[in-house]
């Protein structure tokens, strides 16, 4: 199984993850969601809109979930980003990853997730429920949850 | 000689454009092009060392440049 990773402004669809890494081999299959939250940073957040470097952002992806693949030995990865306006509990983000073990799936979702959001490049612009935007720098923020 | 600079999310609104062509000089570095790119109205919003990649891939502030390549300057990454 090779791994699929590609960017979508369509909503994310999980059904379509778990096909694209199901197979007979695998024992454990993991589906990690990150979803638009009402509140980061103490601040009311109604919406986020995401963009992206498009070429490099599909070219950063599709790098994690070929090496993620080699380091946790399964090629039975899916990765979604999505791009655009999003609204509370939107799914941003889909990784589903089939491993013969568990322990081998949650790594491999833990590591590409910290991966994706170490280096690939996009960016977010929070709403507000004030009426304002920002956009969002992990490097500043004090505590960032991981989405 | 000349490259193409890409600017996106706040460094795009921050500078006004999301690509512009520059000149560059012979064995010219990225440090050497982001000093001059320091110049333009806005620019205030770079901090000292931005990332930046070359032709889609992430390089350091002492890389030469080569006429033709795509320098993009890139805003603290937020995917997830």
């Amino acid at each position: 199984m090779t791994p699929v990773s590609r960017l979508t402004r369509s909503p994310i669809d999980p059904q379509g993850l778990l096909a694209a890494v199901s197979g007979p081999a695998n024992g454990a299959i993991l589906l990690f969601l990150g979803v638009v939250r009402d509140v980061n940073d103490g601040r009311a957040v109604t919406g986020i809109e995401y963009s992206a470097y498009e070429e490099m952002a599909t070219r950063e992806l599709a790098a994690i979930a070929a090496q993620a693949g080699e380091r946790f030995g399964t090629g039975a990865i899916a990765i979604e980003h999505r791009l655009g306006e999003l609204t509370l509990e939107d799914a941003s983000v889909g990784i589903a990853v089939a491993h013969p073990r568990r322990d081998g799936a949650y790594m491999a979702s833990r590591w590409i997730i910290e991966e994706l959001k170490r280096r690939v490049p996009i960016w977010k612009r929070e709403h507000y429920a004030d009426g304002t935007r920002e956009w969002v720098d992990p490097t500043r923020a004090a505590t960032q949850a991981a989405s | 000689m000349s490259v193409t600079v890409l600017l996106f999310a706040s460094y795009a609104e921050a500078l006004g454009t999301s690509r512009l062509h520059m000149d560059i000089s012979e064995g010219e570095t990225v440090t050497s092009l982001l000093d001059r790119l320091r110049g333009r109205a806005g620019a205030q919003a770079l901090p000292p060392q931005p990332l930046v990649a070359i032709n889609e891939q992430y390089e350091g502030a002492a890389r030469v440049l080569q006429p033709g390549d795509t320098v993009a300057v890139i805003p603290p990454v937020a995917g997830g």
